[in-house]
């Protein structure tokens, strides 16, 4: 994989803005490393895309790499790639958040940008925490586990991201893991060549604050924990809700051909503006 | 709305509210006709994103909204100024707090315009009193938001945003239109945020070839994050210092027979109407009295308060509010003049009178 190294290199802004942030361990790195990968096949002109970020550890990656980025406000994103995409409908918007940002202060975008299917794709570094402020619970935070706002274990239900973007009406619904690379790889670049509102939920290692709090060991312990517990959806058939109960299923969910948002807006243009001319 | 699409108007995002549901609605209509893009969004904090994200798409983006909506506003209106994206808020105000009053007129949020979001930041709050100056205003307020780089507000009042009059509008060709100034450097040279002579630098549009980063974190002059306390210093103290150099052509102002005045009302958005009435009413008795209408509130209009302080014997203030403009009329005044506050909060219209006993 020696083109990769180098695919990934000329999209990183390493002589301005590294070292990055993030703990060792941290598996932020992998997921943004799979989302340059999947721009490198697909082929995409860097003045043509734009990554737009919100606020948290995973808010920082829209600043690592050399694109249009924008670093927007705690749970936003959405919206503001919403008036970008609207204004600039030829380009390709990816649109990064954590768990935190997108379910909990961004819940509400997030479920109308699918609901309106806006041709924009939402990747999501879930780590079961908000690791920027101290490791509270979130709305992924798996019930019972231990937070700093949770030190006796969580007592909330946590949010099943596929579910609720597919619910929601997302036109490409995918889940993969920070150590299933060659997935997460493919998942992005399918993701992001989907015409509509895509999301990729993708489980990614927190070791220095979930994992401490919850004594899940090194990050190849957390890597190694995820190897174990994921399933990709097609080999979950016929098993019983009692034979995948600790694992998590990962692959496409939803893949549906929708009218886009953009699309759509250009179509009402076309009409209103026939009828004006009569 | 007429006054937004003349100035060049293209992305509009909203939330209902009432009183500005109207704006929303012709430019739903107004937009598309012209190949501009409308979109209701799903609150006030996500219209104000789609905004700040339009115009660093590249177009001329507005919104509008009223009290509950402004406040929802306020995270992003910051953004906006640090980020320096152009941009117009609308705000048709009514009585607050909270859901308040929605179809009475008030002149509360004044306060707020200026200081709503946290921190330290530039902002530009116009007030229109008429049909017409708000189709002039519309487009001054797009034009300063393009040459400041900041987001300006225009701050209404439920009498004029429901007001029906006449108005000729001037012919297209005679109204000034500025545009944002685009870099003229090539891509590898531009600082997206470096300082320059006005203290505004030039901005480039997402997917025009210059690739940079935009934050809301505070950012040295290529954009990105820092917290040098000599870049922080430069990059805050330029957001003002842009305004600062700006204040004549933004601090905009009318005198009505302040020549001979003994004493000066000073008044803004429908007051100003009201007052203008007593003014009649009192010259006809032979008094001498005078107005200062305060079109720009924000940056606060010294200059055109200072020389009429120096000379009269009293400031009247009235406001539909607990007295807000009046602290600033307190501050520039510095215990020279009389100042006398006339407040009307209970949703009902300022009459004639009720200045006139202010006398």
């Amino acid at each position: 994989m020696t083109h990769d190294k180098e695919g990934i290199y000329k999209y990183l802004r390493t002589e301005k803005k590294f070292p990055l942030i993030w703990c060792s361990g941290c598996g932020n790195g992998i997921v943004l490393g799979s989302m340059l990968r999947a721009i490198d096949v697909i082929g995409l002109d860097k003045d043509q895309v734009a990554v737009v970020s919100g606020i948290g550890c995973s808010g920082r990656a829209s600043t690592y790499v050399d694109f249009n980025t924008l670093h927007t406000t705690h749970g936003r994103a959405l919206t503001f790639a919403t008036g970008l995409k609207l204004a600039r409908p030829e380009m390709t918007v990816l649109v990064i958040m954590g768990d935190g940002d997108a379910l909990a202060i961004g819940g509400n975008h997030f479920i109308h940008s699918a609901r309106r299917n806006i041709d924009l794709t939402a990747i999501i570094y879930n780590n079961y925490i908000y690791g920027m402020t101290g490791g509270q619970i979130s709305p992924t935070t798996p019930q019972g586990m231990v937070a700093s706002t949770a030190r006796a274990g969580n007592i909330e239900a946590a949010f099943d991201i596929v579910k609720l973007a597919e619910a929601a009406g997302a036109s490409f619904v995918a889940r993969g893991t920070a150590f299933h690379v060659n997935q997460l790889d493919e998942l992005m670049e399918r993701a992001i060549r989907k015409k509509g509102f895509s999301v990729v939920d993708v489980i990614t290692q927190c070791p220095p604050i979930y994992g401490r709090y919850n004594r899940l060991g090194s990050a190849t312990d957390m890597l190694r924990w995820q190897e174990e517990h994921a399933l990709e959806a097609e080999e979950a058939e016929g098993l019983s809700a009692e034979d995948v109960k600790d694992k998590f299923l990962t692959g496409v969910f939803v893949d549906e051909e929708k009218p886009e948002y953009c699309e759509e807006y250009e179509r009402l243009v076309l009409k209103v503006q026939e009828k004006e001319r009569g | 709305m007429e006054g937004a699409l003349a100035a060049g108007v293209r992305f509009f995002a909203a939330y209902p509210i009432t009183p500005a549901n109207e704006i929303g609605e012709v430019f739903s209509e107004r937009l598309p006709e012209i190949g501009g893009k409308f979109i209701q969004m799903e609150d006030e904090i996500a219209s104000m994103g789609a905004v700040i994200g339009a115009s660093i798409g590249g177009l001329k983006s507005m919104t509008a909204t009223s009290g509950p909506g402004f406040s929802l506003m306020q995270e992003h209106i910051g953004f906006a100024a640090i980020a320096e994206t152009p941009c117009v808020l609308v705000n048709v105000m009514r009585g607050g707090p909270s859901t308040g009053l929605p179809t009475r007129p008030s002149q509360g949020d004044v306060m707020q315009a200026r200081w709503g979001t946290h921190g330290d930041h530039p902002i530009i709050v116009l007030s229109p009193h008429s049909v017409k100056e708000t189709f002039d205003l519309t487009i001054t307020a797009v034009n300063f938001s393009e040459k400041y780089r900041v987001p300006v507000i225009l701050l209404m009042d439920e009498v004029v945003g429901h007001m029906r009059e006449k108005v000729r509008l001037p012919a297209p060709e005679s109204i000034e239109i500025i545009n944002r100034i685009k870099p003229d450097t090539p891509p590898h040279w531009y600082k997206p945020y470096e300082d320059n002579k006005t203290g505004v630098p030039p901005m480039a549009n997402f997917g025009e070839g210059y690739r940079y980063h935009i934050t809301g974190l505070t950012h040295d002059v290529m954009g990105f994050p820092t917290s040098k306390p000599d870049e922080i210093k430069a990059s805050i103290e330029r957001l003002f210092r842009k305004i600062t150099l700006g204040l004549k052509d933004i601090q905009l102002y009318e005198y009505v027979m302040v020549e001979d005045a003994e004493v000066v009302i000073i008044t803004y958005g429908c007051v100003a109407r009201t007052a203008k009435q007593a003014v009649q009413d009192l010259r006809k008795r032979g008094v001498k009295v005078g107005l200062l209408r305060l079109i720009t509130l924000w940056p606060f209009p010294r200059r055109a308060l200072e020389p009429v302080v120096r000379r009269v014997r009293k400031l009247i203030v009235p406001e539909m509010n607990m007295g807000q403009i009046s602290r600033e009329v307190l501050r520039v005044n510095a215990g020279r003049a009389e100042v006398v506050k006339v407040r009307r909060v209970d949703g009902e219209l300022m009459t004639p009178q009720e200045i006139v006993e202010a006398l």
